[in-house]
């Protein structure tokens, strides 16, 4: 439960340090963090323009999606605290839970018949496809590290002792850090300021969206950057209290947030058609981590 | 005893009478003794699944012997999974053939076929003798047959035919190998003679016996290499067959391979390794050549590659659980591939009998002709979807409940394994993930470019709902879909019987593993679908006062016409199909707008299976030159083929003429 809290927490400026890094970064004074969360309560207070082409899909579509993050946060634990929802195998139901919010996100993409739109759609289907290999394997190398599998345990009993473990948690992160940059279309993968819609992917699908739906895609943006952040801040938990952890989780959340901003702020975005490749290499950052796993458990001796 | 009797009876009633009564009346004669028979042999398999073996003799013949007819829990369960499937097909078939009243005759065949299918099914799952089991099989493979070129008169469906019947008969051949293998060695036709041969014979022997059933089987279930037949069947056949074929046909196979592991006692292990390598390579395959179909039902056909795929990683696992000793691995493992049967099973014949109402109300098949079907169908829209939803193994469906059990069983058999299981279980999760992630891009495009947007060609006709007939059995197979999906832990201690037959006695039936997450997931599917609907509910409250208006797509500044604008099915995937080229066989035609006046542009792709141009055509081609050699033989006169039959006859009267002489002769020298 009290993950869950601090994640809702977290969303709320998470996407503000962004965009404030952003703009220090370019040398602007930016906006407040928490204007992102202002402009999504003012869409949520806004009527909606549908498209004339679109069918019921495309209504119950942002809900869905809405109620898949919300789902999954439930499911991320606080070190040893658990989350609302903690049983063996979670992650698996976690993984799969913010797939149906994908898949609705797509079909609604497609119910717009519009021409634009298909084109992030099928890039979104592409991307994330190549990214759910990589979050299992790195799973399950965790899960045989610590001999177990549910968030909560994996995290509890997750600590570093030798070298090579500082190694797996280094390469963990990475990989996490890219799977959220990829589940969230961020830089390097998708740049969300871009103004062409030929070279949007998520931006692109969300076009026909405006009022309280926009609001709920755009806050769900916030929520999952918030999520992926926890995820990463539970591999260097392990079980301390909670006013141990707090802090730790507040701070890797910053770190997270300022990382992204710093990233989003110097590097270009990658080919379009050289990403599936890209993300589909993360699975084998994920396999160095299985034999990081391996070569703890002394399975080469 | 009665009830094989009522059984045998009812069938020989309704197909001498089927040929003699009205059209009209064809179909409910049918639909009523399928009833009767389910009915009747599920009273035995319900028996049974509660854990009672249940055995009968038949007399039988000279030839094969006393018929043993044992139902075990895994017959049981397969029973039932047939029965219901064959129900929703038949109910839903009665319907879907009004189109077709003008063809009587072509509709009585099709009637008793439909009844031969159901009985040999279930005759499959329960005789245990091989002369009565291989007949059934074949009348399953003849009227299936039957079932498949019901559209005789179009060229593709007789080909479609003649490829399933040709491969059938390879399948036969495999298991009719098995048999006469064991029946020369033991001599006896009963099942129990196979257990007998394996555990007196060496490990290999039963490991190449087990292989030789197995390659006969997976003809059948469609493992690859073996599925070439099944891509061209399922879009031949109506849509209710191909549901059935789909949903039931195929896990009959399935039956045989788990039928086989249960009688042949073999080195569980290395059958283990080896149906996990081939099912992954099936599971991957399957989908990604799937997505690039542009037929609706090839994809779904390719699509059920790709289950049986998943099924068979169930199978592998719970394979090697029992070799490796590991209890919950084979009790994951089995389940998993058990309960994914039965949900394939529904979500597939769900598919298909939607698949068929599209097909009746635009009469195409083609994925780029199709589009914005989903306002007028809306039922069938929504029921699409859910099963779109539920293959994927999304929660809150059935779908996820049986891939997780298959990943907690791959999770838990990380825990004290050694380096060669670590690595192929990393590969099955690599695998299912991919699988996973390939069937949602499969589906978004299949649902999204059939149902949504707008219609990329001139309907005829404009598209109309299909009746209630068609959707009541469709939402039959809903509720049972929600019912897996939300209340998994019920369905899953119904199985404990025939996964106990697997996992021996050392499994309690109350105590499974991951018993808890399997009622902790229905409660989170539960809350999941509450949840959505309360947000959607709260949105409605919050803008119920708020302006809305209706306008047209954006498109950027462009308000024309866009239906040949919008996306279509094959742009969708044009990424992947970039990225999956190298592996896959795509033909392409390409004309470029060219010049200062360009005539017309397009671009065409026509999806091959490339295991079907090295497995089938290339060897077929070798054979055909290697007959082409003799075509001089075939001259066209009269006197060389009186010729070819003299030679013939002297031939069969004298060569054992000519031995016999041989061998007195040598019985003289040898006597000198």
């Amino acid at each position: 439960m009290i993950s869950f809290i601090l994640i809702i927490l977290t969303s709320l400026f998470f996407g503000g340090i962004i965009i404030r890094i952003k703009s220090i970064a370019s040398g602007r004074k930016g906006p407040g963090i928490f204007q992102p969360v202002k402009d999504i309560i003012r869409l949520f207070k806004k009527g909606a323009v549908y498209s004339k082409t679109t069918s019921f899909i495309f209504q119950i579509a942002p809900s869905i999606y809405f109620a898949s993050v919300i789902m999954a946060i439930m499911i991320i634990p606080l070190g040893e605290y658990k989350g609302v929802i903690s049983f063996e195998g979670d992650f698996v139901f976690f993984a799969y839970v913010l797939g149906v919010g994908k898949f609705f996100n797509i079909i609604s993409a497609l119910d717009t018949g519009s021409s634009f739109e298909g084109m992030g759609a099928s890039r979104e289907a592409l991307f994330s496809m190549f990214a759910e290999p990589a979050f299992f394997i790195l799973m399950g190398s965790l899960a045989l590290l610590t001999g177990h599998i549910s968030f909560q345990e994996i995290f509890a009993s997750l600590h570093f002792g030798s070298y090579i473990s500082y190694i797996i948690g280094v390469l963990a992160t990475f990989v996490l850090v890219m799977i959220t940059l990829v589940e969230n279309s961020r830089m390097p993968i998708d740049d969300p300021k871009t103004h062409l819609e030929l070279t949007m992917v998520h931006e692109v699908m969300i076009l026909d969206n405006s009022g309280f739906d926009l609001g709920m895609i755009l806050y769900a943006t916030n929520l999952k950057f918030a999520m992926y952040g926890a995820l990463i801040a539970n591999l260097f938990m392990g079980s301390f209290p909670l006013y141990i952890t707090i802090p730790i989780f507040f701070g890797m959340q910053m770190i997270f947030a300022i990382t992204i901003g710093l990233l989003e702020s110097f590097t270009a975005r990658f080919r379009m058609n050289h990403n599936a490749q890209y993300i589909l290499a993360l699975s084998s950052v994920s396999l160095l981590i299985f034999l990081g796993v391996l070569l703890i458990l002394g399975q080469f001796s | 005893m009665q009830i094989i009797t009522a059984f045998i009876l009812i069938i020989l009633l309704t197909i001498l009478l089927i040929p003699f009564i009205s059209v009209k009346w064809k179909g409910i004669v049918t639909v009523t003794a399928v009833i009767v028979i389910a009915v009747l042999s599920s009273i035995i398999a319900v028996k049974s699944l509660s854990g009672k073996q249940i055995e009968y003799l038949l007399p039988g013949s000279l030839v094969t012997g006393e018929i043993p007819v044992r139902v075990d829990a895994l017959s049981g369960f397969f029973i039932l999974v047939i029965n219901f499937t064959i129900l929703t097909g038949a109910f839903y078939g009665l319907q879907y053939m009004k189109a077709y009243r003008n063809q009587k005759a072509n509709l009585s065949l099709h009637c008793i076929s439909f009844i031969l299918v159901q009985a040999s099914l279930i005759s499959i799952c329960s005789l245990q003798n091989s002369i009565a089991f291989l007949i059934a099989w074949e009348i399953m493979a003849l009227s299936s047959f039957i079932l498949i070129i019901f559209e005789h008169n179009k060229s593709d469906t007789l080909n479609a035919g003649i490829n399933f019947l040709i491969q059938s008969h390879i399948c036969i051949m495999f298991l009719m190998l098995g048999f006469i293998w064991v029946a020369l060695k033991m001599n006896s036709f009963d099942f129990r003679a196979i257990t007998a041969y394996s555990t007196s014979n060496s490990l290999l022997t039963g490991f190449a016996l087990f292989f030789c059933f197995f390659i006969g089987f997976a003809i059948k279930a469609g493992f690859v290499p073996f599925h070439t037949w099944l891509p061209y069947a399922h879009p031949a056949a109506p849509s209710h067959v191909s549901g059935i074929m789909s949903g039931v046909i195929i896990k009959i196979g399935i039956y045989g391979i788990l039928r086989m592991l249960l009688v042949i006692k073999s080195d569980y292990l290395l059958i283990g390794y080896v149906i996990l390598f081939i099912s992954i390579l099936t599971g991957i395959y399957g989908v990604m050549l799937a997505i690039i179909q542009h037929n609706l039902k090839r994809l779904l056909a390719y699509h059920s590659i790709e289950n049986i795929g998943i099924i068979g990683i169930g199978i592998g696992l719970g394979c090697i659980g029992i070799g490796k000793g590991n209890n919950v691995l084979t009790v994951l493992g089995f389940a998993g591939a058990l309960l994914h049967t039965l949900n394939h099973s529904l979500f597939k014949s769900l598919l298909f009998y939607g698949a068929g109402n599209v097909y009746q109300a635009t009469h195409t098949m083609d994925i780029e002709k199709l589009g914005g079907v989903g306002k007028p169908m809306s039922h069938t829209a929504f029921l699409f979807l859910i099963a779109s939803l539920a293959i994927c193994g999304l929660p809150p469906f059935n779908g996820f409940v049986s891939e997780f059990l298959i990943y907690n069983g791959m999770f838990t058999g990380l825990q004290g394994s050694d380096k060669a299981l670590l690595s192929w279980i990393v590969c099955g999760l690599f695998g299912l993930a991919l699988i996973g992630g390939l069937a949602m891009l499969c589906f978004t495009k299949a649902f999204g470019s059939v149902f949504l947007g707008t219609a990329r060609h001139q309907f005829h006709r404009a598209p109309k709902e299909a009746g209630v007939g068609k959707l009541i059995p469709m939402y039959a197979v809903v509720f049972l879909i929600m019912a897996i999906g939300l209340f998994p832990k019920v369905f899953i201690s119904a199985f404990s019987k025939p996964v106990s037959l697997f996992a021996g006695n050392n499994f309690s039936p109350g105590h499974l593993p991951a018993g808890d997450a399997l009622s902790m997931i229905g409660i989170c599917s539960a809350a999941f679908i509450l949840l959505a609907g309360l947000i959607y509910f709260i949105k409605r409250r919050m803008t119920v006062n708020k302006p809305v208006e209706f306008n047209t797509t954006w498109g950027c500044g462009y308000t024309g016409s866009t239906e040949k604008m919008q996306y279509t099915a094959s742009s969708f995937i044009r990424a992947y199909r970039k990225l999956a080229e190298p592996l896959l066989s795509i033909h392409k035609k390409k004309k470029e707008i060219e010049g200062i006046f360009p005539e017309k542009g397009g671009q065409e792709t026509h999806p091959y299976d490339k295991a079907e141009k090295w497995f089938i055509d290339f060897p077929l081609q070798l054979l055909k030159r290697f007959f082409n050699r003799f075509t001089f033989l075939q001259n066209g006169n009269l006197q060389f083929y009186i010729l070819y039959g003299v030679v013939f006859i002297t031939l069969v009267l004298g060569i054992p003429f000519a031995v016999e002489y041989i061998k007195t002769l040598f019985k003289f020298l040898n006597t000198i």
